[in-house]
């Protein structure tokens, strides 16, 4: 048994049990039967291992997965937060490369050992950040010629 | 010796340049812990969509093969292994370095690396063209039976609990379903817009291997890397290579452990450098030495993380049948080109197949000459801070997922997959089998459904799909691979891989 609560093995089993059982029902009840032959056959085997790792974190008997610490979600979450905003809005709405500058830079602030308080953190982050513009509009626009998105910014 | 009528495409000066590239570029990719070989070569299938198809493969390949034996540098000078098979690495080279042998080390890695590789590509050369010719007799319910070996045989034996790793293989070959139907059209768990046209296999590889690096990197917050690079002093190459073929015994254990290895569908380089590691400790008169910075473990280790890179990729070249990770994400490599590995590739691609072989022995010997001058540079490298890599990844991520077909759909697909095996491998499941489930689903499919009409015609499903000896001794290899481990599991026997997720805090700590 892993040190972590057994409600978290729950919730996570149970999440994957349910989305099993989502797709059990919808292949065995969308039409036309033809095509969801396989579907069925894969979602009766998904929903059985399914409930069946539900059933071993319902009785504490999960022995696999650490889960999540408090400590390390506090640290997921400023970053986590950052690339969903970079990745579902930024990159469409302000441009990829103006968006990957911004969410590199935030990104190096939050998560740089480095002290916040000299002037030097700061310019080298600042440098490692043009840096990295440069080889991904070096490698994605003039190497690979990929159109991204430019929106309002660049 | 077909081989040999194309070598001569290895030293064209484009395809030779990225044989180059990939060598160096992937010795210092493989040296920064936390980029895994699969990874790094989910990351640089986006920059092979404008070259020829062998080009392509040849700058994957050289990647593989050098981010294997790169990982050697961080565990030899950092004591951080740079990807799970170089984890036997560290227990003998971190200590040699320590003594002021680093150099010593670090020639003996690659030397090695290059003899186990050369050994594993020449078993690739003389195996795959036989089992080619062989598979041609499949039929469709063989297909069907190999696909589903290949998602089970991975989930089994590469994950840390074999219901978890079965069932990410399941959740694998759901997401493949996910679409419209090919023969009926019908519209599958179209719940997005974005997953409307199925899930594009590239920007799926490159969510669920980068994405929860990411995450973990995010995971560590402000922490600066607890490892010194440990400074190399000079060491005549000449005695190395004497070394390395003197200590013949650790040198041929660990080649050959490493082939046999790599052969099996789903066991990785992690295993073959412990399996070889341990063997070569077993059989040594001074097994006393072992893990105080004796050699042989350095050579052992290292020829069979090598020597498994050829072999494992034996099913993927003949029966379509990724047999690792970096296999599957290879796979990925050839079929955004439209070729389908097996005999088609060989009677309809040669020069793509045999440049794409020949590269990767070629690539062994560029990866011993440059691993010993860039060596020093990756160490650094592998210095770099997670915040500067975690940022850099997501942003090649990114941008990698949208270069596939310039859709911001893909890009979603590819943070949420990514973000959700975070999730599932900290609770136990396994990225391998859900991406060999998502590459292999639609072949299952397409022979089930083709198997199913042939069934209807002539005899019955069951007639049809379980009698014939292929047939009985696919399912009896499926049967045996889960009901071993599960056996063993029961029995708290079972000698298995740590969770992906402790393995991906490992290297980073």
């Amino acid at each position: 048994m892993t040190d972590l609560p057994r409600s978290q093995h729950i919730i996570a089993s149970g999440l994957v049990a349910a989305v099993g059982v989502a797709v059990a029902y919808i292949s065995y009840t969308q039409k036309p039967a033809d095509a969801f032959l396989f579907p069925r056959l894969i979602s009766t085997v998904f929903v059985v291992l399914a409930l069946w790792t539900f059933g071993k974190a319902v009785l504490g008997r999960t022995k696999v997965g650490n889960g999540l610490s408090r400590e390390a979600m506090i640290n997921i979450l400023p970053g986590f937060i950052v690339a969903l905003i970079y990745v579902f809005w930024a990159a469409k709405a302000l441009g990829f490369y103006t968006a990957s500058t911004i969410a590199f830079f935030i990104l190096l602030t939050l998560y740089d050992p480095a002290p916040h308080s000299e002037l030097r953190t700061w310019i080298k982050r600042a440098i490692i950040t043009a840096g990295f513009l440069v080889v991904m509009y070096g490698l994605f626009a003039l190497l690979l010629n990929v159109f991204t998105p430019k929106e309002i910014l660049f | 010796m077909e081989f040999l009528t194309y070598m001569g495409d290895v030293f064209t000066p484009i395809n030779f340049a990225l044989l180059l590239i990939g060598t160096i570029g992937g010795l210092i990719l493989g040296a920064t812990p936390g980029l895994s070989p699969t990874m790094a070569v989910a990351l640089l299938i986006p920059f092979t969509f404008r070259l020829e198809p062998a080009q392509g493969l040849i700058l994957l390949g050289a990647a593989y093969t050098s981010t294997v034996a790169g990982g050697a540098v961080s565990a030899i000078l950092l004591k951080i292994p740079g990807a799970p098979a170089n984890i036997a690495t560290t227990l003998d080279g971190h200590t040699m370095a320590q003594k002021g042998q680093g150099a010593r080390a670090l020639q003996l890695s690659f030397l090695a690396s290059a003899v186990g590789g050369i050994f594993g590509v020449m078993l690739l050369i003389f195996l795959t063209p036989v089992l080619a010719q062989w598979a041609l007799a499949f039929g469709p319910s063989h297909l069907f039976w190999l696909a589903i070996l290949g998602v089970t045989v991975i989930g089994s034996l590469d994950s840390s609990s074999v219901v978890k790793g079965l069932l990410s293989g399941c959740i694998g070959l759901w997401l493949a379903t996910i679409g419209f139907d090919d023969i009926m059209g019908a519209q599958r768990f179209i719940f997005h817009d974005a997953v409307a046209g199925g899930i594009n296999v590239i920007p799926a590889l490159i969510g669920l291997f980068a994405i929860p690096q990411v995450i973990t990197m995010f995971a560590k917050g402000r922490k600066r890397l607890d490892a010194e690079v440990i400074a190399v002093k000079k060491h005549p190459i000449g005695a190395a290579f004497r070394e390395v073929f003197g200590r013949f015994r650790a040198l041929s254990i660990g080649t050959i452990t490493g082939s046999i290895i790599g052969l099996i569908p789903g066991v990785g380089g992690q295993i073959a450098g412990l399996v070889a590691y341990d063997q070569a400790k077993k059989t040594s008169p001074e097994r006393e030495k072992f893990g105080t910075g004796h050699p042989e473990g350095v050579i052992a280790a290292e020829s069979a993380n090598n020597a498994m890179v050829g072999p494992s990729l034996v099913p993927l070249l003949t029966l379509s049948i990724p047999g690792s990770p970096t296999a599957a994400v290879l796979l990925g490599g050839l079929l955004i080109h439209g070729i389908f590995p097996g005999s088609d590739l060989f009677d309809n691609y040669p020069d793509v197949a045999w440049t794409f072989i020949n590269s990767m022995l070629i690539g062994q010997i560029l990866m011993c000459i440059f691993g010993l001058y860039v060596a020093g540079l990756a160490a650094r490298v592998a210095q770099v801070p997670n915040a500067v890599m975690a940022a850099v990844v997501l942003g090649l991520a990114l941008f990698g997922s949208y270069s596939v077909q310039n859709s911001m759909g893909d890009v979603y697909v590819m943070m949420a997959l990514g973000t959700g095996m975070y999730f599932l491998e900290r609770f136990g499941f396994s990225a391998a089998p859900l991406v060999l489930g998502l590459i292999l689903g639609p072949i299952a499919e397409a022979n089930f459904i083709q198997g199913s009409m042939i069934a209807n015609a002539t005899s019955s499903m069951g007639e049809y799909f379980f009698s014939g000896t292929l047939n009985l001794v696919l399912i009896a290899i499926v049967v045996a691979s889960v009901g071993y481990s599960l056996w063993m599991e029961l029995r708290d026997r079972r000698y298995t891989t740590k969770d992906d997720a402790v393995l991906k805090e490992e290297s980073l700590s």
